[in-house]
């Protein structure tokens, strides 16, 4: 771009500050584009995805944010939002399609069931789906309000804006073991205890 | 049903031919329950679909209650209907706990009991005898925590959360169906072994 290449100490110098100048502005548009035209794909397995609906359609409207797109398949799709409770049976079909989705991908836990489980503290419920898949931002409620759901939306866009292409670990997936966890075993029974009223019931193992 | 209080013609009915097969009958909440002896159950529940004045064509539900109490007995329950009659009969099946809990099928008599049945094997594991196609319907078929309507099973399940997710992710999602369900037949190879026998064999029988 008319720049004349660094060179010698120079270039030794300008590494260790990266990002630099011409990177930063080119994160600015990269990051401008990315986060106003986020294609949703909808995993909507509960009362939370008829939120999710009345925040697609027009009194909300979430093509103010460039995500009128639905993505039904996971392939075409930028953003997975997880709208209801997970059970066991389906968690290998989130894992796959959040695999099937392309880099670069976010994934937004909409309400209380998704994000921990709710009040399914029960032998067939995931305990919050970041057990499963990495997950940008959580959206409490139950199920919560569009507003609620498009302050997560302009959330995960600030996130997605304060990210940089020089950044190679934003995009790679950190499997803790070969059996395909995000976190460590012991992580997850951590963040799968019982709370609130469960407590009191008990448990055998 | 003709009052609140009389139970149903049915027991005196079935007092007579069954005698001592019928184990006991109450009215709750105006509906009559008739306890049946389990080696007796298709027996009874057949002459009750066929038998003229009877006519029960409809099988509601088929479920199970397992009680609190350890020596009070798993009961099979039976909903049944008669269409014509307008009249209602809950069977129960009662099966101690200590022994085998299987009972006999009553597919050959009503098709709609296959999935009731797949169910309470699924959540109860009482095995229907003479059942075309026993496997679990709601849980997938590698599960391997219990039956989770069972008092003994606690409500957070036996394994620990990790090892729930790790089974859980483990699965093969295409896996769940059968060969009947399946278009394509590419995850046979993933199926459990008895399975893939019983498919073998297509022994769902005739439709008619």
């Amino acid at each position: 771009m008319g720049l004349a290449e660094p060179t010698g100490a120079d270039a030794t110098e300008l590494a260790a500050v990266s990002p630099n100048w011409l990177t930063t502005r080119l994160d600015f548009l990269v990051n401008w584009s990315r986060a106003n035209s986020l294609w949703p794909m909808p995993f909507g397995t509960a009362c939370c995805a008829i939120e999710f609906m009345a925040t697609a359609a027009g009194r909300f409207d979430i093509s103010r944010f460039g995500m009128e797109r639905m993505s039904f398949s996971p392939r075409q799709a930028d953003v997975l939002i997880c709208a209801g409770r997970l059970p066991f049976k389906l968690a290998p079909i989130i894992r796959r399609i959040w695999d099937q989705m392309p880099q670069p991908k976010w994934a937004i836990s909409m309400g209380a069931c998704a994000s921990t489980g709710g009040i399914f503290d029960t032998y067939a419920m995931v305990q919050g789906i970041d057990t499963i898949i990495p997950v940008d931002v959580y959206v409490p409620g139950c199920p919560p309000r569009p507003e609620g759901l498009m302050y997560g939306i302009m959330l995960l866009q600030k996130k997605i804006k304060g990210e940089s292409i020089a950044d190679d670990s934003l995009r790679q997936e950190l499997l803790v073991d070969e059996r395909g966890f995000f976190l460590p075993p012991q992580k997850i029974d951590e963040i799968s205890e019982p709370f609130g009223n469960s407590v009191h019931q008990t448990r055998s193992a | 049903m003709t009052s609140a209080i009389q139970p149903s013609p049915s027991v005196e009915a079935l007092r007579a031919e069954f005698g001592a097969a019928v184990l006991d009958a109450r009215v709750s909440c105006g509906d009559t329950i008739v306890w049946v002896a389990a080696d007796r159950s298709h027996d009874v529940l057949a002459w009750l679909k066929d038998a003229s004045g009877q006519e029960f064509d409809y099988l509601t539900d088929v479920t199970a209650v397992d009680y609190r109490d350890p020596e009070r007995p798993l009961e099979v329950v039976y909903q049944l209907r008669s269409l014509r009659r307008k009249a209602d009969l809950r069977i129960k099946v009662p099966l101690e706990k200590s022994g085998a809990l299987t009972v006999r099928s009553v597919w050959d008599l009503w098709k709609g009991a296959d999935w009731l049945e797949r169910e309470t094997y699924d959540m109860f594991g009482v095995v229907f005898d003479g059942h075309p196609d026993l496997r679990r319907i709601l849980m997938w078929d590698t599960y391997a925590e219990g039956y989770p309507l069972r008092k003994s099973f606690p409500l957070r399940g036996n394994f620990t959360r990790a090892e729930q997710t790790r089974q859980a992710l483990a699965a093969n999602p295409e896996a769940h169906y059968s060969m009947e369900e399946l278009s394509i037949a590419e995850a046979y190879d993933e199926l459990p072994e008895d399975m893939k026998q019983r498919l073998a064999k297509g022994s769902r029988g005739e439709i008619r």
